[in-house]
């Protein structure tokens, strides 16, 4: 920062009016990223002021980091430089919704929760049950790029944002993509900034495509004794004819299992594994689907079946809770967690399985059907003697990297103090150097969120 | 073109490897668009290596570049516009690799589309992509339009369906992007590169997800005697919370023009038909097929009829993907638009084209997506006729400029190519098309891969933008 916390203070006002700034410690506490804390927070109103704040930043080389709700700034590494915190709440408006077209423009300060109330009065919903999805802004969950358990029928914000309007570094308002669920004019920029954590533009509108809601769904349960039942029972369920909307398989060690069993409402326990899939229809397609996946349990490890069930009401929505939430979840039982999302190929899901029992630390995982995996390394607490436990299995899965059964992996949460000794973010792969580029295109004076991103991107 | 680049390139890929006599570059100028220009020369790559020795001597020489599939595209992709070396990948038609496990296949770029699901359906997979050209395009072409399909409509377009892509970029490096597993960390360049159209590098390998088959499969054609029943249809599956797996609409001209031709069954007196699929599980596609004939019912359907074996849908999927095959027996000349809408605007929007088409006293031809908005306008016209070749460009554009007052857009899967980059400006500020064009120079800072294409070349778009010469019938959609 080449100026005085003074003039960022009046310069950011006269942008967004004085009760749209704040500097008081306590304000600024919520903002901080291990340990590195923005000199003033700023409420931008709307896009234009936006444009003036990365103008004015780019101008007095300020760096912004771009915030909804807060829930997710432990993600990447902490900024090289960090002054303004820039809170998109204010940005919370439904910009347009069109049920009849199952299309939905909103600006990112808007919360899940309220798109979720917004769209269930047309009977429609977003398949984004992300993790902090009670708190969580629609802007910051695309620009984190976190995944939903329901990618399995429904995909990523990858295949579900229509369009965005965003501002890049050097403060110029653009759009790409537009508001129509089938469209190829121009180039699909707007996909480079779902995941990007805010180092390519500053999310301003996004247009999504809505999905109707299934009338009724049902989750079933298979428990087995250790990984191999579960894992085939998966692969039979990919092989099959059914279409899950979400299906995942779950276990944690002996150690934390009495209290994750707690949390999720299921047993992990004695070494078990549960494949939990959650379907949807009418009443003879819900039948049916529980009819066939209680065969493949029954066939997939006879010998290590240990229970197969249909959850109802309040049983279902706890695993439900507890998978779309994960890392909350366990970032509140373990906070010095280090928490890894593997992009593994659902074949290597029984030797990850196999890899992660051999953990020298006690972990937890969910593994969804599709082969992405979030590993939790369970961490006592952040002191030297957690630290030096964690750090040679972290050194390992990373160097595993790119190989079966762990393919390249990130961490998304960790310790701060973990994060100055390992690349979190994995070896760059080889169209870095396009990346780069990118970034210096999008952000010439390296001011959006500097260094958070991959190869200190 | 200097003579030193076509000995260089003889002698890399062999005198059979390169076309370049004036007769046989005649069919290269061509894809099936009403666009036309002409290479220099035609090069014809085995290997991932070759391309790279192609690149690298075209950016000696600074010579442009142009990928090309099997010139199925439909906005001037695969047009040389400004000459170079076409660079075509009916050489390379390998499926590298089937992983049935995990639902991949690797493919090198001049696949056809229809060849791999042919090659995974004994394994009760397909690739899910299925543009009406499938026969003949390729999944290379299919990633660089980002191509969709009637089934898109449930299942996605090309770019919900690439993982990852083996590119050789202008500079003639060859780089990987994305990863066959989901989610590789960085910024997302596959889903950047898919829809590029040819300007950001050429793609030497695929990495696809395939889908499995369903279980059942039900197709059904409602007959109405008014266009807005049909429309209306449309509109209330929609808000009943039904997604077709396909939703199609054909108007009563090109009903007629299709049965003469395929003899599909159509009725050749109604107004409009719906061409309704829905698929899943046995108990799913029975529950879908029954709501959707009740709606077809309740908006006055004359009839609706479904298909009893998968003979019967074939053949009415024969008329929908020939329609444009059949336009073309009844007119020199036709061009296809590509407009897109909200799908709740179709009733507006037909009546819109209806009175276009009285304008100018040429017949339009209406066949198109319903489910997802994007119509397909066939104006037929003489290539002979100036005035009326003119007279269609100018038809073509008001319609999508109908389409964009209606919150819409310019192309829905046909791409902008050489076809509708003048129109970019009509979407897009300035600063978004700047934006554009510095990405672009990121992969491609010299311009030399398939210049002209997308983003406009001068910024006036109101002038009257005359084609060469206008080609033949292009034969699908």
């Amino acid at each position: 920062m080449s100026i005085s916390g003074a003039s960022v203070l009046s310069g950011t006002a006269k942008i967004v009016g004085n009760s749209n700034v704040a500097t008081d410690p306590a304000r600024i506490a919520a903002f901080e990223i291990d340990g590195s804390s923005p000199a003033a927070v700023v409420q931008p109103g709307s896009s234009d002021e936006v444009v003036e704040l990365a103008r004015f930043a780019t101008h007095e080389k300020l760096a912004i980091v771009a915030t909804g709700a807060q829930t997710k700034l432990g993600i990447g590494m902490p900024p090289r430089q960090y002054d303004l915190a820039l809170e998109m709440t204010r940005l919370d408006r439904v910009i347009a919704y069109d049920p009849g077209d199952l299309t939905l423009s909103v600006e990112p300060g808007i919360t899940l929760h309220k798109i979720a109330s917004v769209l269930s009065e047309h009977r429609q919903f977003l398949p984004l049950a992300a993790a902090f999805g009670d708190r969580a802004t629609a802007g910051g969950t695309v620009a984190s790029g976190v995944d939903s358990p329901m990618r399995h029928m429904y995909g990523t914000a990858r295949d579900f944002v229509l369009g965005m309007e965003f501002v890049t570094g050097d403060g110029v308002a653009v759009k790409s993509g537009g508001r129509v669920v089938k469209n190829v004019t121009g180039y699909d920029i707007h996909k480079l900034m779902i995941g990007s954590l805010g180092t390519l533009g500053i999310i301003t509108r996004i247009n999504f495509r809505t999905f109707p809601q299934p009338q009724t769904a049902r989750t079933c349960i298979a428990t087995f004794r250790g990984s191999t039942g579960a894992c085939e029972l998966r692969r039979m369920i990919a092989h099959s004819s059914l279409r899950p909307q979400s299906l995942e398989i779950l276990a944690a060690s002996a150690d934390c299992a009495p209290e994750l069993s707690r949390r999720a409402g299921l047993s992990f326990e004695n070494s078990r594994w549960s494949v939990v899939a959650t379907f949807a229809g009418d009443a003879r397609v819900l039948d049916r689907n529980r009819h066939d996946l209680e065969a493949f349990a029954q066939a997939a490890d006879p010998k290590s079946l240990e229970s197969f069930a249909e959850l109802r009401d309040a049983a279902a929505e706890n695993v439900a809770r507890y998978i779309a939430g994960f890392p909350g979840v366990i970032l509140q039982y373990r906070p010095a967690a280090a928490i890894f999302k593997i992009s593994a190929l659902p074949t290597d899901l029984a030797g990850l399985a196999a890899g992660i029992l051999s953990s020298e630390i006690g972990w937890t995982a969910v593994m969804r059907g599709l082969g992405v995996t979030y590993l939790a390394l369970l961490a006592p607490d952040d002191s030297e003697r957690s630290l030096q436990l964690l750090k040679p299995v972290c050194a390992r899965i990373f160097s595993l990297a790119e190989k079966a059964p762990w393919g390249p992996s990130v961490m998304l949460w960790c310790p701060s103090k973990l994060k100055s000794e390992i690349n979190i973010w994995g070896a760059p792969r080889g169209d870095f150097s396009l990346m780069k580029k990118l970034k210096g295109v999008f952000d010439p004076g390296g001011v959006l969120s500097p260094g958070r991103y991959v190869g200190g991107l | 073109m200097d003579p030193r680049l076509l000995h260089q390139l003889t002698k890399l890929l062999g005198p059979r490897g390169v076309l370049h006599r004036p007769e046989d570059l005649l069919l290269y100028e061509y894809d099936g668009s009403v666009d036309v220009g002409r290479p220099d020369c035609v090069v014809f790559p085995r290997t991932a290596t070759d391309v790279v020795e192609v690149v690298r001597l075209a950016n000696r020489h600074k010579v442009p570049l142009v990928g090309r599939g099997t010139g199925t595209g439909l906005s001037g992709g695969a047009i040389a516009r400004h000459g170079g070396v076409i660079v075509s990948f009916s050489r390379m038609t390998r499926i590298v690799e089937i992983d049935a496990e995990n639902q991949r296949a690797t493919v090198q770029p001049g696949v056809v589309n229809a060849d791999l699901s042919v090659a995974v359906e004994h394994l009760g997979l397909h690739f899910a992509p299925d543009p009406s050209s499938q026969k003949a395009c390729t999944i290379g072409g299919n990633v660089s339009e980002n191509s969709g399909g009637p089934h898109t409509l449930a299942y996605g377009v090309t770019t919900n369906h690439v993982l990852s892509l083996e590119i050789v970029l202008p500079s003639a490096e060859r780089m990987r992007l994305g990863s066959a597993a989901l989610d590789p960390p960085g910024y997302d360049l596959t889903g950047l590169f898919v829809g590029s159209e040819g300007t950001f590098g050429l793609v030497t390998e695929i990495t696809v997800k395939l889908t499995r088959l369903p279980e059942a499969v039900k197709t059904l054609l409602a007959i109405f005697d008014s266009v807005d029943d049909a429309t209306e249809t449309v509109a209330e599956i929609t808000a009943r919370g039904i997604t077709p797996a396909a939703c199609e609409m054909l108007d009563g001209w090109t009903i007629r023009a299709v049965e003469d031709y395929v003899h599909a069954g159509f009725p050749l007196d109604c107004a409009a038909i719906l061409l309704i699929e829905v698929d899943g599980l046995r108990e799913v596609a029975e529950l879908e097929a029954k709501d959707v004939a009740d709606v077809c019912g309740l908006h006055h359907a004359r009839e609706v009829r479904v298909a009893r074996d998968a003979r019967e849908r074939d053949l009415l999927w024969k008329g929908r993907k020939n329609a444009f095959g059949a336009a073309g027996r009844l007119s020199p000349s036709y061009y296809t638009q590509d407009g897109v809408i909200p799908r709740t605007k179709l009733p507006a929007t037909l009546r819109r084209i209806g009175e276009i088409s009285r304008k100018y006293g040429l017949q339009i031809g209406n066949v198109f997506h319903a489910g997802d908005g994007n119509l397909h306008p066939i104006i037929l016209f003489d290539q002979r006729n100036e005035q009326q070749f003119r007279d269609t460009i100018r038809a073509g554009d008001e319609i999508i400029e109908f389409c964009i007052q209606m919150g819409g857009s310019i192309t829905g899967e046909h791409g902008v190519g050489m076809e509708k980059d003048r129109l970019m400006p009509l979407l897009f500020s300035d600063a978004d098309l700047g934006l554009m064009r510095r990405v672009r120079d990121v992969f491609n800072p010299e311009g030399l891969l398939n210049p002209g294409k997308i983003l406009p070349t001068s910024k006036g778009c109101g002038e009257i933008y005359v084609r060469p010469r206008p080609a033949m019938a292009a034969p699908r959609a």
